[in-house]
């Protein structure tokens, strides 16, 4: 064991807040014997110290949304044996892909005085559009323990106990009352995918979706029983989209309800 | 259902703590195919495995997770204990890194057997397709130990590509046999292939058995069972006569986990092998 | 019911009583004596499990005296909807059954089975122990009864044991609760599993609230349970409190909020596979699995292999799974439940139907459950109508033997 090379790992952001890689220097107490089993080569947040790739595994955070990142993500790629990414930026194009809905172009004379050196993407889109993937962690920002446990299930070779089952299960299971059946506050746990441990339903507030759609998601049902408790169409819009917002059908969904408004 | 093994002799003989996995040494290790291999183990405590054919184990590989593994080996030789897995999955291709002296956790044997015995006195039928072969290989074994108590016996195996083909020196053997008629098919070949090339169920109207005196055992992927059962039907086999084993996913192996239900039935203990009259609605109905 | 379960080893024995019951006797406890009942179990070493308000539900949890009972507070459900009420009396048990059920306790969301450590080029593996902490679960209702003999069935009654479950269900004492009103979803009248409890516990009561007078008739199921309600302050029940008892039950029984018709029908569902009502409730359904996790006969699980960072050290975990999941019926190539069509099917054929075939007992008792956690507010007894009113020709697929077949 002590003789292997220890697998080397790279740690890359996108267009993101760095929230997800926090979490992994989060992991204090978890963080020593990651070390022991693991090399981390690159990890910009944690170290300036470099070691080059090929890298065994890499965690990729944050979106794609300029040109030079699109590039800059194929040699990230190229140089990872296996390859994660973690959080909604880098799973679903994160809350900068609000910008998906609207003209980009529009947004920029707005904000920056020179508009000319800008040089951004219309749509900032998931890893996934442009590449590979080996695996995506979900979340806004993504669980710690999880995120261990998809290293450590790296390193033995086994799949993680990562379940893209809704957040109903997980609230279920640790005891907690369903705040939309027993309060009649809207959640979105039944569409949301599972990861957070029903953090929000367990503290009496409902899901508001930060990891995203589950695996089989009926969001037209959702929102229809979200209605039935008086939620207007501009907040259904508004809740469908957050971090997740492109990800289908979270995505649709919005849409639907913005065309009802402007139906009238 | 008839075929049932009897508990005492052939289930999993710790019934209270039916969870946990008992330690097994790897005794060898063989290559079949580009992802396909065996696994020969050995109970680390000493002692034998009886199993009948048809059962299956569950095996653990250390740190990675259990998969339920149909025994590929000699009932009459349960000292040996023989799988063969397609690396497909986390705990397949775990199991695939492990070599001679190597502990894997074994469960089981668990669930029903092909009637091997019962089949005693009329013609055997064995359909096989792709890694299906390796449940009925037991059958094959206890057929050859008995073989002056069989009718005639055909067994007929197909597989995707000549390189997916298992146990190629064993059919060459058993192809040698006057008393066994074996015939080996691929769905495609290149040019080098001096074999058949179609589906297996071309052989059926061509084997010779006595419809009226035959029994068939079938496993294979669901689509080749249903078109294999089709074939054997038209013969006019008594459907009483066939056996399949089914495959669903399985989690614990005993009935609690609920995973591996099949309508009524439970895969780990009412089968993996049902005969085809049990089941024969469900077969028919998408999503079961 | 049968509970051929061995107490032997955990029932004191030695200890004094005045005069000895008999099993089937009838007490009458003051209402102001429970805590005397939790106090004699608390004595000999029982957790007392019981409902308590929380989170504005009545849910089952930890509680040490009568106090903590849910005093004066009652439930309105519908389908997709639970609330809170105040009661216009103090009656300590005068709700129908909440998010939780008994299963929460006897098998539980998350349990390790086993643990291994690597040794060298093997591995040792360390069985769990089982709990044997003494537990009284208080204020089981007949529907729940039910449920736990049908969990029974599956866990011990079979030719594998689960050793786990086998301990705690062992170390349960059981007071059930005769239901004095029923739920705005209950239907265990249709299911034959209430609302009066007829076996399975060691002690039954049921609560009579007179405008002067509060009491419990408490019916003694086994010998422990005599043994304990001899300690009672009690006397022996007089006919009108009897009678009394009677009426509250027969009252919680007119009140079911819902009705199925069980008139054949394992077979009703066998032979329609193919009902177009599936893909009706397929498009309500968010496969969200609620239904699964607040059923309390529900019992599937999935196993999940963890390991620390070293990979020297593996544990098995169960956890509660739902056939709502597409990972639940995932083999190498797919899901064969790939629609919530074929999910939501076999969750209700495995209810009403095919459970009979594999435990000769319905999967279903009637809590209601199912109905009021639904965030859609998906009706099974409604489903069943809906299958019932406009059925297939049951002449395309007859029934014969288990699997449909004729």
């Amino acid at each position: 064991m002590a003789k292997k090379q220890k697998p080397k790992l790279a740690v890359w952001k996108f267009a993101s807040c760095d929230g997800c890689q926090l979490s992994l220097l989060d992991c204090e107490d978890q963080l020593l014997p990651l070390t022991e089993r693991i090399d981390i080569a690159n990890f910009p947040e944690a170290s300036r110290a470099v070691v080059k790739g090929p890298y065994d595994l890499s965690l990729v955070e944050g979106s794609i949304s300029t040109p030079h990142d699109a590039e800059r993500i194929h040699q990230v790629r190229r140089a990872s044996k296996f390859l994660v990414t973690i959080g909604a930026c880098a799973t679903a194009g994160g809350i900068q892909a609000l910008r998906n809905f609207i003209d980009v172009k529009d947004f920029i004379s707005i904000v920056y005085a020179t508009p000319a050196y800008i040089d951004t993407l219309k749509k900032s889109t998931p890893i996934a559009e442009h590449i590979r993937v080996d695996f995506e962690l979900r979340g806004c920002p993504i669980n710690k323990e999880q995120l261990v446990e998809v290293v450590s299930a790296f390193l033995q070779g086994r799949k993680p106990n990562v379940r893209p089952h809704s957040v109903c299960m997980e609230c279920k299971r640790r005891g907690a009352v369903c705040v939309m059946v027993a309060h009649g506050t809207p959640c979105l746990g039944p569409v949301t995918h599972a990861g957070c441990g029903a953090l929000c339903p367990a503290y009496h507030r409902g899901c508001y979706g930060c990891f995203g759609p589950m695996e089989t998601p009926n969001t037209r049902e959702m929102s229809a029983a979200w209605e039935r408790l008086g939620v207007k169409q501009k907040d259904l819009v508004q809740i469908y989209r957050s971090f997740n917002a492109y990800a289908e059908p979270f995505y649709s969904e919005s849409r639907i309800h913005e065309s009802k408004i402007h139906q009238g | 259902m008839s075929t049932n093994s009897t508990p005492e002799t052939m289930m999993g003989r710790e019934p209270s703590a039916p969870m946990l996995p008992r330690p097994c040494t790897v005794q060898r290790v063989r290559q079949e195919t580009y992802d396909t291999f065996t696994l020969e183990l050995a109970p680390a405590a000493g002692g034998a495995f009886p199993f009948a054919p048809g059962q299956f184990n569950m095996l653990y590989a250390f740190g990675v997770g259990e998969v339920a593994i149909s025994i590929s080996g000699d009932p009459g030789r349960p000292e040996k204990l023989v799988h063969t897995i397609r690396a497909v999955g986390a705990t397949t291709k775990a199991l695939g890194h492990l070599r001679r002296g190597d502990t894997v956790g074994v469960r089981g044997p668990f669930g029903s057997a092909w009637p091997a015995a019962a089949a005693a006195g009329r013609d055997l039928i064995i359909i096989a397709g792709g890694i299906g072969l390796a449940p009925l290989r037991p059958v094959v074994y206890h057929v050859l130990r008995n073989r002056q108590k069989y009718g005639n016996v055909v067994l007929l195996y197909g597989a995707r590509t000549p390189a997916d083909l298992l146990y190629t020196k064993e059919l060459e053997q058993w192809r040698g046999r006057f008393d066994l008629d074996v015939q080996v098919t691929v769905d495609r070949a290149s040019a080098s292939w001096h074999g058949t090339v179609g589906v297996v169920t071309n052989f059926i109207p061509r084997a010779r058995f006595d419809p009226s005196e035959t029994v068939a055992m079938i496993c294979g992927p669901e689509i080749m069972m249903r078109f294999a059962i089709q074939e054997i039907e038209e013969m006019e086999v008594n459907t009483d006569n066939i056996y399949v084993s089914m495959e669903r996913n399985m989690k614990c192996a005993v009935g609690f986990c609920g995973h591996c239900q099949f309508g009524p039935a439970f895969i780990c203990k009412d089968g993996p092998v049902f005969s085809y009259n049990s089941i024969k609605t469900l077969l028919n109905i998408r999503g079961i | 019911m049968n509970f051929p379960l061995n107490r032997a080893m955990m029932a004191p024995r030695g200890s004094v009583t005045e005069t000895a019951l008999k099993v089937g006797t009838l007490r009458m406890l003051e209402g102001a004596s429970l805590d005397r009942l939790f106090g004699a179990l608390s004595k000999r070493g029982y957790r007392l499990l019981g409902p308590a308000v929380r989170e504005g539900a009545i849910v089952f949890d930890e509680i040490n005296s009568a106090a903590d009972l849910p005093a004066g507070w009652t439930d309105e459900q519908e389908g997709g909807t639970y609330r809170l009420k105040k009661r216009s009396d103090d009656a300590l048990f005068g709700y129908a059954v909440g998010p939780h059920s008994w299963k929460k306790f006897l098998h539980p969301p998350a349990e390790r089975l086993w643990q291994a450590d690597r040794k060298g080029k093997t591995f040792e593996v360390t069985e769990e122990k089982p709990d044997t902490q003494k537990t009284a679960f208080i204020g089981v209702r007949s529907c729940d009864l039910h449920a736990i003999a049908i969990q029974d069935k599956v866990f011990l009654n079979g030719y594998y044991v689960d050793p786990l479950y086998k301990a705690r269900r062992e170390h349960a004492f059981i007071v059930a609760v005769n239901c004095g009103q029923a739920g705005g979803t209950c239907f265990c009248v249709s299911m034959g599993a209430g609302p009066k409890a007829a076996a399975g516990f060691d002690l039954a009561l049921t609560e009579v609230c007179e405008p002067e007078r509060h009491y419990f008739v408490v019916e003694a199921g086994t010998d422990l349970g005599a043994e304990i309600l001899a300690e009672l302050p009690g006397r022996e029940v007089e006919g009108r409190e009897k009678a009394a008892a009677e009426d509250t039950v027969a009252s919680a029984a007119q009140q079911m909020g819902r009705y199925m018709d069980t008139t054949n029908i394992k077979e009703l569902l066998y032979q329609n596979y193919a009902h177009p009502r599936w893909d009706t409730v397929a498009a309500r359904c968010l496969t969200c699995a609620n239904c699964t996790m607040v059923c309390p006969t529900c019992f599937c699980t999935t196993v999940e292999d963890v390991t620390d960072l070293q990979g020297e050290h593996a544990e098995r975990w169960q956890k509660w799974d739902s056939c709502f999941t597409k990972d639940f019926s995932y083999i190498h190539g797919g899901s064969i439940r790939a629609t919530s069509k074929a999910r939501y099917r076999q969750w209700m054929t495995h209810k009403l139907a095919t459970w009979f075939d594999q435990f000769g007992t319905s999967g279903c008792v009637g809590c209601g459950r199912c109905i009021t956690w639904c965030p859609v507010a998906i009706d099974i007894t409604e489903e069943v109508r809906a299958i019932r009113q406009a059925p297939q020709s049951p002449k395309s697929s007859p029934v014969g033997d288990k699997y449909g077949n004729s």
